[in-house]
């Protein structure tokens, strides 16, 4: 294989992943912390770019920002939804059983489709991609390389630092985790759970609406859009081992490289490499490569 | 006395069941045969979810393999034997099972959801892929199976009242036998094995192998769903083994109500109806182009008062009943 088609590969292996690790990170916090399992957690993924295709036009109007001020927005909107959605539907299922919460979210993914119809319509939609990211890199002598795609990853890398950060060093990073790992413990410890609960899945919302917020221009927005994200995001989250960050921040790498390479090399069986990955990962490590709690 | 009541209610019942396809338009008649087809899939992964603890969102996969099966062995030309269609397209399915299910049993909770899921997803990928099935266009069946034996036809489903019997027939007898699979020891085992695995290990059985044959008896009913649903239209595409199908059916578990057969039944009934009517024309006018939205917020709304699901509401309304008089008695 050519050096710059290789390298090429593999700075669209790291994006993908990258990309993954946020929407899955929310996925794995949610899930390891508050047991839930939120199916309608891709949704969140296509609300984050919907809203980047449909507040741009509004942003550049009223406060004559651009494409930052358009991303900001969407995961301050996306924060509020979460904080909102955990209050109004969420907290009453914490008692119930998993698959409760499952038939719930369920729900919630047709509702948040129908009304993304209503509102927005089902077509295919571009998002422009903002005049100073636009131009491309020169890779070797023929082989160019958007910068864009160079700017999704750098976002990337920032939040999952950021992220670190937040879990490593700071007093609502040690509850997370204390949480991850042992749930009733720090109920009774006198930490408010349902704070934390709230909390943690706004996180979630806005991490997975920030990922389609920035993935748009390059995505660009479409029908089942979410739910294409949303189990390949739970692939991330098993095989990373529920509640870890670190888990899926390796998991989404991988999975990212296998279905880029898998799709270069073996293109007739691109759909099924990541899951025979699951597969071979789950039937060594039963709980994923790194289980919390 | 009470005999007499049972046996007229059963009476009223098959001439009731009889006299449908008389009463019903074709339209009706379909929905009630896709129905009973759900109910007979959704009953299967009731004998793993709700009986023994083993949550599968890939059991579409069984369903799918089986009605491929009925579609790529059918020869252009005429009906085949179902004799030989019916049980190949079981032992397919169960074949899948043995191999996915002995794998898969070896994780727990949520991990068996994903394993089950991803080996759904490579049968998935495998008929939409590949040219074997037609790809993502899908295949015809043009002939109904028929029950040959040598030249003589016993028995030829092309109408759609004896197809009507004949999927009512093997959702009734796989009802009967999964109904007396759960009274024998067997069964008891099982649903030791959904309430405390440890301690049936403790006691002596070897828990992995009660799981695995209650995985392929229950893969092999989805064999006998997906068969009849290949019968029924006639095509098949690979959306059958999409993730989407084991969603849905999981849904109808879990709203039916978990642990009770019957529930499997009522749940598939429920949805099923519950979707024809927010798509009805009809009944919502131009709204039913947005049928997701209500379908979706009734499901929600259902989970939100139904904690125990549709088949638990008789208990759920005695517990209540029981509350209230209980409640101004210990205040005297």
């Amino acid at each position: 294989m050519d050096p710059a088609i290789f390298l090429i590969q593999c700075l669209n292996a790291v994006q993908y992943g990258l990309l993954l690790f946020l929407v899955a990170s929310g996925l794995t916090l949610i899930f390891g912390i508050m047991g839930i399992i939120n199916l309608a957690h891709g949704s969140f993924y296509m609300i984050g770019a919907y809203m980047a295709f449909a507040l741009q036009p509004l942003v550049a109007q009223y406060l004559g920002g651009g494409f930052v001020v358009t991303v900001l927005m969407c995961v301050l909107l996306a924060t509020l939804l979460g904080y909102f959605l955990e209050w109004a539907f969420y907290s009453y299922l914490y008692t119930r059983e998993h698959l409760q919460q499952v038939l719930m979210t369920y729900g919630l993914i047709l509702v948040f489709e129908e009304l993304r119809s209503i509102l927005v319509g089902n077509d295919v939609h571009g998002v422009p991609v903002p005049s100073w990211l636009a131009g491309s890199v020169n890779l070797g002598d023929v082989m160019t390389y958007p910068v864009y795609r160079l700017f999704i990853s750098l976002v990337c890398i920032l939040v999952a630092i950021l992220m670190f950060w937040v879990l490593r060093r700071t007093r609502l990073g040690m509850m997370i985790r204390a949480g991850a790992s042992n749930r009733e413990m720090i109920n009774s410890l006198g930490i408010d759970i349902n704070r934390l609960f709230r909390i943690v899945f706004a996180i979630g919302v806005a991490l997975a609406a920030l990922a389609g917020a920035i993935a748009a221009p390059v995505s660009s927005v479409y029908p089942g859009m979410g739910n294409a994200v949303l189990i390949i995001c739970f692939v991330v989250v098993v095989i990373g081992g529920i509640g870890s960050i670190k888990g899926a921040f390796l998991a989404a790498m991988l999975v990212g490289f296998v279905d880029t390479f898998g799709q270069v090399f073996f293109p007739a069986a691109a759909g099924v490499m990541v899951y025979l990955l699951m597969a071979a990962i789950l039937l060594f490590k039963p709980e994923g490569l790194f289980k919390q709690g | 006395m009470r005999f007499f009541l049972r046996a007229i209610l059963v009476l009223v019942l098959i001439a009731l069941v009889l006299a449908l396809p008389s009463i019903a338009s074709s339209y009706y008649l379909s929905l009630i045969v896709k129905i009973m087809i759900y109910a007979l899939f959704a009953l299967s992964l009731q004998l793993l979810v709700g009986c023994t603890g083993l949550v599968s969102l890939g059991h579409s996969a069984f369903f799918g393999i089986a009605a491929y099966f009925v579609t790529l062995l059918t020869p252009q030309t005429g009906a085949g034997n179902m004799l030989l269609l019916l049980p190949g397209a079981v032992l397919a399915a169960m074949a899948y099972a043995l191999v996915t299910g002995a794998l898969a049993l070896r994780t727990k909770g949520i991990y068996f959801i994903m394993v089950t899921l991803a080996f759904a997803q490579m049968a998935y990928y495998v008929f939409h892929d590949t040219p074997l099935g037609g790809g993502t266009d899908g295949i015809y069946l043009y002939f109904r199976p028929e029950l040959r034996l040598g030249d003589w036809v016993v028995l030829n489903i092309d109408n759609s009242f004896t197809f009507y019997v004949f999927t009512l027939a093997c959702l009734l007898l796989s009802w009967l036998f999964l109904a007396l699979l759960m009274r024998s020891r067997f069964g008891a085992a099982l649903t030791g094995i959904r309430v405390n695995e440890q301690r049936m290990r403790a006691a002596g059985f070897s828990t992995f192998k009660y799981k695995l044959t209650a995985y392929v008896i229950g893969c092999g009913i989805a064999g006998v769903a997906g068969f009849l649903y290949a019968a029924k239209d006639g095509y098949v595409n690979p959306e059958l083994l999409a993730w989407e199908q084991s969603g849905l059916v999981l849904l109808m578990v879990i709203l039916g109500g978990m642990g009770r057969l019957w529930g499997a039944v009522l749940g598939a009934i429920a949805l099923t109806l519950l979707q024809e009517v927010f798509q009805s024309q009809a009944l919502l006018g131009d709204f039913a182009k947005n049928w997701h939205l209500t379908f979706g917020l009734a499901i929600i709304a259902l989970v939100a008062v139904l904690p125990q699901g549709l088949a638990g509401l008789p208990e759920q309304w005695r517990e209540r009943r029981r509350s209230k008089s209980i409640s101004p008695a210990s205040a005297q």
